[in-house]
């Protein structure tokens, strides 16, 4: 769609019967019923219980490993250890589609020697029951010797340091360079410079990690499990050292994700024990295993520099980035670059310099988490929007206003998104629905707070994605859509089944979706940087639309007129303006199957390819395209207790155009729930890399008694990537929310809290000292 | 370990036999009785996800020992209706797009049938207060507050207010 054509007053696309509305998702009356069966609810004759035995310190040496005890308790089938993998490594980089692979970034799967974080897997247990199998992780005897550590990347990148990995522990670094930002500081009006923390943050998906495997007639490794990213079985067979085609993941619907369960998590251990015994193995993590055994969000500091005019316009932008990538590298790169395209937000800074670092440390490791980077990013700039407004007295969001990137023009890395920015719409609908603020009382403070983003939807462009899905109608004229998408809760299937009905003019209940079995549906790529729709939608979207023309040819010559003036709609086929000329849409299929016309189409998505961006200047094309929001929040804050109650939470979004209704808002209502725990009350606390936090009652996340009804508002640009003009919704509804809520509480309390989450201790000490510098 | 003995659940309306060591919670037993339907979320009462019914009142099957509850009505998600019958809490959940992973719901539909069982005419208050032991990571619980009331007034036999 041209610029031209996006308008601006956003209203629901009425020419469309099924996309956009709020229908029953397909996945929702099984799941209500409780027949809906997850990975871990399968089960096999024979069946053996796995658990893993953990490092229990952070940076050691193994110097004892004895598993005799445990090996001799009746009913202990198999144990494995670093022996019985020697030579063996697992990779963490990104995996699917590209073949591309760096160098030192491979994981040892059991400790051979070394531990580098608390929880790494030292050996696997397999027993006839869990019983016995938690009373063998209890005889399995092991001595680690500590070892010197580091657990801060500033300390780790000292001369000296211990080195946990490559020769510097510096493990990714990004430079983003345009314009002249040395000159463009040197002489504005103003430098604005603060330095943002952002924390670690567990997933804390309902459903932990889980899977049964087992070993097939054709002695292909089969493993049922809850994954986002069913195309790991590559680097699950390279692992175990068998052929590509030897390993065979079936996923299931997925208990959540959030980017969790984008690596590998339990596969490589349960193909290893199912070989090692010949029989169908099930490991299901403990909640405390899912705390310490994926990785983490990344913790950032970052420091802005932001040079600008008297009158409030950006002139120049220097942002240093540090990421702590913990013990291993899996997907940190990544999402450090996330990070430093996005440094500046939705705003247009032609003279901006982004450096940014990922460094390794014995913490846990850090990979995927909704959001990126990008959301990191974002939890600094606005916040620093906010801190410069204030430094020119200038109300925030007209400061905002006289900076927002427009339509048409280009982000950080001189790419022009080829869709709608509309922050301004956003921040206004937003702004405005939060309405006047309550009034605060004497130890209850209220404030306001805005934060606009900009996030990716669609993997990095130099990935060179795809995504493949089938379509076909049945003889009885209900269709099948098949598609390796896995569902990790957000609607990504029903979705595709509310296309493929809207183009071929049929209803939801007559789709059955086949999904996510990396042997037999087609492969479409990862659940994960808010690709799925963009990418599977559009693939079949396209291959709905091949099925509909051939069926529409056939239609326009039983009717006599031209294809163009065929109308297939609620399971109807007719003439457009002429309702005589009709037919239901069962009896062209039979038409069509009784002479032979292609009924089912697999259409191939391709997102569009990119080179790397230019090392040095960070200039070049990172994604497919960025999605454009806002959040408003107003908060209470309790001056005397710290504590923060969120009064009003409102969201407002250019998605696009909706697919599902009400799938957009859950995601969104969702998102915003994550973000007000990054805020406010998630907090995994380390000592010495341990993690003293691994449970719900440690780890808070906002229950029903912290969340507001969330507000959402949406617009439709029309101008996204995805089918029907779609853009993305699953990270950018979390995206602006912490910085949100940081912005409410700093106008609340008069006092701005550099380091999420803003807890009430944080917030007390915040006051006193505010109280003693008066 | 103690040694199993044999006890009888009534599930659902059916009585099932097992063998149970004194240490198998509830959870565990239905779970292995093929009531997969209740999950686990933690084992530790932290999440809800393993909420059921135990002569009408929501409890955590996790911190539930099987032992305990011989010859008590034990209800799960499961027991309140099916995909063609639901019961209106299946139903305005499924509906009004309060499920999206699905994990938390088998618990979550329990905790709230008890919220309404208690208190037919909910308050927003009433239904926070009732759901604050069940977690959910995807939802941010706003549309399940509306499908709690959604429910209730189809149980009031108000019909459904959508
Ligand atoms: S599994 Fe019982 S409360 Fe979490
Ligand atoms: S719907 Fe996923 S945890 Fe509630």
């Amino acid at each position: 769609m041209s610029q031209q054509n996006i308008s601006a007053d956003a209203q629901p696309n009425v020419k469309y019967n099924q996309v956009g509305k709020s229908l029953t998702r397909t996945d929702a009356p099984g799941k209500a019923a409780g027949r809906t069966p997850y990975a871990g609810d399968y089960v096999m004759p024979g069946m053996l219980h796995m658990r893993v035995v953990r490092a229990d310190i952070a940076s050691a040496k193994l110097t004892r490993l004895d598993v005799t005890k445990a090996r001799a308790l009746p009913g202990v089938v198999c144990i494995l250890t670093a022996d019985d993998v020697a030579g063996r490594e697992a990779a963490t980089d990104i995996p699917g589609q590209t073949g591309q692979k760096r160098m030192d970034t491979d994981q040892q799967i059991l400790v051979h020697e070394r531990v580098k974080y608390y929880g790494e897997p030292i050996a696997l247990i397999a027993a006839e029951s869990r019983d016995v199998a938690n009373a063998a992780l209890e005889l399995v005897e092991f001595d680690l010797e500590p070892i010197p550590g580091v657990y801060d990347p500033e300390e780790a990148m000292k001369p000296g340091s211990p080195i946990v990995q490559g020769i510097d522990n510096i493990v990714a670094e990004h430079k983003i360079r345009k314009g002249d930002p040395e000159k463009a500081l040197a002489e504005a009006d103003l430098v604005i410079e603060n330095t943002f923390h952002t924390p670690f943050q567990e997933h804390a998906f309902l459903e932990p990690e889980v899977g049964l495997a087992w070993t097939d007639e054709n002695e292909v490794v089969n493993i049922r499990v809850s994954t986002q990213v069913i195309e790991h079985f590559r680097a699950i067979a390279d692992a175990i050292g068998v052929p590509h085609n030897k390993v065979r993941i079936r996923g299931a619907l997925v208990g959540g994700g959030f980017g969790g369960k984008e690596d590998v998590t339990v596969e490589i251990y349960l193909a290893l024990m199912a070989k090692a015994t010949g029989r169908p193995v099930r490991l299901e993590y403990t909640r405390e295993d899912s705390f310490v055994g994926h990785g983490k969000r990344h913790p950032f500091k970052l420091t802005y520099k932001t040079g600008v005019t008297r009158d409030g316009r950006i002139t120049g932008m220097d942002v240093y980035i540090l990421a702590d990538s913990g013990a291993y590298v899996f997907l940190s790169p990544y999402v450090l670059l996330y990070g430093a395209v996005a440094a500046p937000g939705p705003y247009k800074v032609e003279n901006l310099n982004v450096y940014a670092q990922a460094v390794a440390t014995n913490n846990m490791f850090t990979s995927a988490f909704r959001g990126f980077g990008g959301m990191q990013a974002c939890a600094a700039y606005e916040q620093q929007m906010d801190e410069v407004a204030k430094a020119l007295d200038m109300d925030p969001i007209e400061f905002r206003r006289r900076n927002y990137l427009k339509t048409g023009e280009a982000i950080s890395t001189g790419f022009v998104p080829p869709s709608a920015i509309w922050t301004e719409e956003c921040v206004d609908k937003a702004w405005a629905a939060l309405g006047e603020p309550t009034v605060s009382s004497d130890h209850i403070k209220i404030g306001q707070g805005i934060a606009a983003y900009q996030q990716s939807y669609g993997r990095l462009t130099f990935l060179h994605d795809t995504s493949e899905c089938w379509v076909g109608v049945e003889m009885d004229g209900t269709v099948i859509v098949r598609s390796g998408v896995t569902d990790i809760g957000a609607g990504q299937i029903s979705a595709l089944g509310q296309i493929a009905v809207e183009v071929l003019g049929v209803t939801l209940e007559n789709v059955v979706i086949y999904n996510s079995d990396s042997a037999v549906t087609p492969l479409a790529g990862t659940t994960t940087a808010t690709r799925a729709l963009y990418m599977t939608g559009n693939a079949a979207k396209m291959a709905a639309e091949a099925v509909r023309e051939r069926l529409s040819e056939r239609a326009a010559r039983e009717f006599d007129v031209q294809v163009d003036q065929i109308h297939m709609a609620f399971n109807v086929v007719s003439v457009i303006d002429n309702p005589d000329k009709s037919m239901a849409f069962v009896d062209l299929v039979k038409i069509c199957a009784s002479e032979g016309i292609h009924r089912s189409e697999l259409s191939m998505f391709r997102a569009p390819f990119s080179d790397y961006l230019n090392p040095e200047t960070g200039q070049g094309q990172a994604h497919p395209d960025y999605v454009y929001g806002a959040q408003a929040i107003e908060v209470a804050v309790d001056t005397d207790t710290g504590e923060v109650e969120v009064l009003k939470s409102i969201a407002a979004h250019d998605i696009g155009q909706c697919i599902n209704k009400a799938a957009v808002e859950g995601q969104i209502e969702g998102g915003t729930q994550n973000g007000q725990g990054y805020a406010l009350s998630e907090e995994m606390l380390y000592e010495e890399g341990k993690l003293v936090t691994p449970s719900f009652s440690e780890y808070l996340m906002p229950t029903s008694m912290d969340m507001p009804k969330v507000q959402t508002i949406l617009l439709e640009s029309r101008s996204g990537l995805g089918p029907f003009g779609s853009k993305g919704i699953g990270e950018p509804a979390l995206t602006p929310v912490a910085p949100a809520i940081a912005n409410a509480v700093a106008n609340a309390i008069g006092v701005r809290i550099f380091e999420l989450p803003i807890t009430p201790e944080r917030i007390i000490k915040a006051l006193k000292e505010k109280q003693a510098a008066n | 370990m103690s040694s199993p003995k044999k006890i009888t659940l009534r599930i659902n309306g059916v009585n099932e036999t097992l063998e149970a060591p004194a240490h198998r919670t509830l959870l565990e037993a239905l779970r292995d009785l093929g009531h997969v339907e209740v999950k686990c979320g933690c084992e530790k009462g932290d999440c809800g996800a393993c909420a059921v019914s135990i002569d009408g009142v929501a409890v955590d099957s996790c911190l539930t020992l099987a032992w305990m509850v011989e010859g008590r009505e034990i209800t799960t998600v499961s027991g309140l209706g099916d995909i063609e019958n639901p019961h209106p809490l299946q139903k305005s959940f499924s509906d009004l797009g309060a499920i999206q992973c699905g994990y938390c719901t088998p618990g979550m539909i329990m905790a709230s049938k008890s919220v309404i069982d208690r208190n037919p005419n909910p308050t927003d208050d009433d239904i926070r207060v009732g759901l604050s032991g069940n977690l959910c990571r995807c939802t941010g619980y706003t549309k399940i507050f509306e499908a709690v009331q959604d429910a209730a007034s189809v149980m009031r036999g108000e019909g459904d207010k959508q």
